[in-house]
C-alpha cells in the first residue's frame, strides 16, 4: 500500500466506494473522497447522514461493506493497527474515563500509545490546555466546554498525524468553540490534517474544504466558493410585509427550490433562474414586498442540497 | 514488545485508579469475603445439635442403661424412640422420623466383658452425610467415656474393645468439619473474583469509553490482561485474610507449603478471572454478565464437592465437575491443608487449573469485539 501513497503524494485519506449497511439500510452509499495533508477539511451533513459511520470506517472502527482506501497510506480494511497509531479520533460523545482525574486520563492515553514519557507528555499536555491546578480533578466533573477541550488534547497528546473530530464543538458556547478552531488552525499550521464534522455554517467556513453529505451520498465537496458556485443557486431576498405567508405560497411554486427566513427577510433561491424568476414574477410586483438579488450563502445551498436530496432518496 | 508492556501496563493503572475510586467495591472486596467466611463457617454446623434419635435395645443391660444414659446427657443426640422391635427401628429411620438410629444387639454387655469386641450397630440418614458423620464419631468418644466410667471396659487400655458398626445400607459419611473453610475459601474466591471481571467489558461499552479505546492502538490481549491484573491481587489478598482467619480462628492446620498454596491459587484466581472476563466479551449489557456469573456460580456450588461429596455423583456430573476451576481449586486446598501434599501431588490439579484458564483466556480473545460492527 506504501506505493498508494508515493501516488498520491501528500493524500492522507483516499477512499473509494465505501458503503456500509445497517440493518439493510445503506447509511453510507458508494462514497469516495480525498483529503490532502495539513487540510482542515470540514464534514457536513444533517443528522444520520453517515458523517460519523464514514469517520469509523476511516479510524478501523467499522469495516466497509464495500470500497476500498488508504488512511495515511495504509489500508483501511487491513492495517488498521498502523493507522490507530497515527491517528487521533475525538468521539461525538464524551468517551474518556470520568472516574479518572485529568492526569490520569492523559497518561492512560500516553501509555496506550507507548509515548516515551507518559507522565512528562500529561504535565506538558495539561500545561498546553491551560489545566494547570486542575490536573487532579476528575474528568466526569469538568464543564462541556472543558471536556472537550480535554478530549482534543487527549488526541493530539501522542502526536498524531491525522484528526478525527466528530462534532467536537456540539453544545459548547460560542467563546469556547472559537478557541477549539483557533487550537485547530494552530494544529494544522503544524502540518496535521484534521477531518471535523458540523452542523454549523460558520465553522464549515473556517474549513479549508469542506464536503456535504445527506443521506449516506457524499453530495458536493470543495473550498466554500467552489461549493457555492457550482451549486448554482440564484438568490433573492425579500423584506417587507406578511413574509410568513408569502414563505407557505413560494415554497409550493414550482422554481423556487428553498425558502428560508432569514431575520427580517426571506431567501428565496433556484438553481434554474428563469424558473425562478417565472414563479417569483407575480410577487414582484406586490409593493408592500422589497425584491433585491443576493449571493447564495453556504446555508442556502445546503439546504436546497438537502430538500433535493430528499426528493431523490424518497 | 515494549509497546505490548507499555499498552498493558496503562490499562492495568488505569483499572487500579478506577477500583481505588468506587469505594462500594472496594469495601466489598475486603468485607465480604470475611463475611461470608464466618456466616458459613458458623452457619454450616458440621456438630449437629439434638438429632432425633431411636434405639433398638434387643437386651436389658447396665451397659446398654449406660450408653443410653451417655447419648441422652449429650445435646448431640435427641432420643425420640426406645424401641425393642426391629421393624419399627427400620420404619422410624425410612420415614425420617429419626436421623440417627443405634442397635444394642443381644449378648452385648456379655461380649463386652469377654473381651469379644461386640458390634454397636449404626444407622444414619443418608441424606444428611455431614452431620451423620460427625455424629458417629462423637457417639464413640461418648460410649468409651460412659463404658469405662461405668468400669465396663478398662479406661488405660489402647485395645479396641466394641466397635460402631455403620450399617450397610447407610452412608457412613466421614466428614470433617475442616473441610468446610478449604471449600469456603474456592466458593468465596469464584463468586468474588467471577462478578468483578464478568462486568469489565461491558462496563466500557455502557459508558461509552469502549469507542475511544478501540480507536487505540491496543490489542485484545493487552485489554483482557490489564483487566484482570489488579483483580489477580485483590483476590490474593483475599486468600491470605481466609487462610489467615481459618488458621487463627477456626484451628484449620497448614501442614503443607504456603508458597505451593499460593501459586496454586495465583493459578485458580486467574481462571475464574479469565472465566469473568470471557462473559463480559460475550454480554450484551452489565445485566446479562451478572446473569451469567450467577448461572456459573449455582454448579460451582452444587457440583464442585464442596457441598456434597464429588465420588457420590454420577459420572456425567463428575466431568462436569471436572470443567470447574472451583472442583480442582477444593481438592488442592484439602490436599495441602489438611494433608500436607507437596509439589508432585499437585501437577495434575494444578494443570488442570492453568488448562481451564487457557482456555476461558482463548475464549475471550476470540470472542472480543475489535469494532463496532
Amino acid at each position: 500500500m506504501t506505493s498508494t501513497a508515493q501516488v498520491n503524494g501528500d493524500v492522507v485519506i483516499d477512499v473509494r466506494g465505501l458503503t456500509k449497511s445497517f440493518g439493510g439500510r445503506a447509511v453510507v452509499n458508494n462514497l469516495s473522497m480525498q483529503v490532502r495533508r495539513g487540510q482542515i477539511y470540514g464534514f457536513l451533513g444533517p443528522n444520520g447522514s453517515g458523517k460519523t459511520t464514514t469517520i469509523r470506517m476511516l479510524c478501523g472502527l467499522l469495516t466497509p461493506d464495500s470500497g476500498e482506501g488508504t488512511c495515511l497510506g495504509f489500508d483501511i480494511r487491513k492495517q488498521s493497527k498502523s493507522i490507530k497509531r497515527r491517528v487521533g479520533y475525538m468521539t461525538q460523545r464524551f468517551s474518556l474515563y470520568t472516574d479518572l482525574s485529568i492526569r490520569e486520563n492523559l497518561e492512560f492515553v500516553g501509555r496506550v500509545f507507548s509515548v516515551p514519557d507518559p507522565r512528562g507528555a500529561a504535565q506538558a499536555a495539561i500545561q498546553r490546555l491551560g489545566l494547570s491546578g486542575r490536573e487532579n480533578q476528575l474528568a466526569g466533573e469538568l464543564s462541556g466546554g472543558w471536556k472537550q477541550r480535554l478530549a482534543l488534547g487527549a488526541c493530539t497528546m501522542p502526536s498524531p498525524e491525522l484528526l478525527l473530530l466528530d462534532e467536537p464543538t456540539a453544545g459548547v458556547d460560542p467563546k469556547a468553540r472559537r478557541e477549539f478552531w483557533n487550537e485547530i488552525h494552530a494544529l494544522a499550521a503544524d502540518g496535521l490534517t484534521v477531518l471535523v464534522s458540523t452542523h454549523y455554517m460558520d465553522e464549515a467556513e473556517r474549513c479549508h474544504e469542506i464536503a456535504y453529505i445527506a443521506y449516506g451520498e457524499l453530495l458536493t465537496h470543495g473550498t466554500v466558493e467552489e461549493v457555492v458556485k457550482s451549486a448554482g443557486l440564484t438568490t433573492w431576498r425579500v423584506t417587507g410585509a406578511k413574509l410568513q405567508s408569502l414563505s407557505i405560497a413560494l415554497a409550493a411554486t414550482p422554481g423556487v427550490e428553498m425558502v428560508a427566513p432569514f431575520g427580517a427577510s426571506l431567501h428565496v433561491g433556484g438553481r434554474d433562474a428563469k424558473a425562478l424568476e417565472a414563479a417569483i414574477s407575480g410577487y414582484r410586483s406586490d409593493p408592500s414586498l422589497k425584491w433585491t438579488p443576493d449571493e447564495a450563502s453556504l446555508e442556502d445551498v445546503f439546504i436546497s442540497l438537502m430538500s433535493s436530496a430528499q426528493d431523490n432518496f424518497q | 514488545m515494549m509497546g505490548a508492556v507499555s499498552r498493558f501496563w496503562a490499562m492495568l493503572v488505569k483499572e487500579f485508579i478506577q477500583l481505588k475510586r468506587d469505594r462500594v467495591t472496594l469495601t466489598t472486596m475486603i468485607t465480604v469475603p470475611l463475611m461470608q467466611l464466618f456466616l458459613f463457617t458458623y452457619a454450616i454446623n458440621t456438630n449437629p445439635k439434638h438429632l432425633p434419635t431411636a434405639v433398638l435395645v434387643q437386651e436389658s443391660s447396665d451397659a446398654g442403661r449406660s450408653i443410653l444414659a451417655a447419648m441422652r446427657n449429650s445435646d448431640y443426640f435427641d432420643i425420640r424412640h426406645v424401641v425393642a422391635d426391629e421393624a419399627e427401628f427400620d420404619r422410624l429411620l425410612q420415614s425420617g422420623e429419626v436421623l440417627f438410629a443405634i442397635e444394642i444387639p443381644a449378648n452385648f454387655e456379655r461380649s463386652l466383658r469377654r473381651g469379644e469386641t461386640p458390634a454397636l450397630l449404626v444407622a444414619a440418614d443418608a441424606t444428611d452425610p455431614i452431620a451423620a458423620g460427625s455424629a458417629m464419631s462423637a457417639l464413640n468418644a461418648f460410649i468409651t467415656s460412659a463404658l469405662t466410667r461405668d468400669r465396663f471396659i478398662p479406661g488405660s487400655s489402647e485395645a479396641t474393645t466394641f466397635e460402631l458398626r455403620a450399617h450397610p445400607r447407610y452412608n457412613p459419611a466421614g466428614s470433617s468439619q475442616l473441610n468446610i473453610v478449604p471449600g469456603l475459601l474456592g466458593t468465596i474466591l469464584t463468586m468474588t473474583m467471577l462478578i468483578y471481571t464478568s462486568l469489565s467489558v461491558t462496563r466500557e461499552l455502557e459508558r461509552g469509553t469502549m469507542e475511544s479505546l478501540l480507536a487505540m492502538p491496543i490489542g485484545p490481549v493487552e485489554i483482557m490482561l490489564g483487566k484482570i491484573a489488579p483483580y489477580l491481587l485483590v483476590g490474593l489478598l483475599q486468600t491470605a485474610a481466609i487462610i489467615a482467619a481459618g488458621y487463627y480462628i477456626f484451628g484449620v492446620p497448614m501442614l503443607g507449603s504456603l508458597t505451593l498454596l499460593a501459586i496454586m491459587s495465583f493459578f485458580f484466581i486467574a481462571a475464574n478471572l479469565s472465566i469473568g472476563y470471557s462473559f463480559s466479551t460475550v454480554a450484551q449489557n452489565q445485566l446479562q454478565s451478572m446473569q451469567m456469573a450467577i448461572m456459573f456460580i449455582m454448579p460451582n456450588i452444587i457440583i464442585s464437592g464442596f457441598a456434597f461429596p464429588f465420588s457420590g455423583m454420577p459420572n456425567w456430573a463428575q466431568w462436569l465437575g471436572q470443567c470447574l476451576p472451583l472442583t480442582h481449586y477444593i481438592r488442592i486446598v484439602r490436599s495441602i491443608m489438611l494433608k500436607g501434599a507437596g509439589w508432585d501431588d499437585m501437577r495434575v490439579e494444578g494443570l488442570w487449573l492453568v488448562g481451564l484458564m487457557l482456555f476461558a483466556m482463548l475464549v475471550a480473545v476470540r470472542r472480543f469485539r475489535q469494532t463496532l460492527d
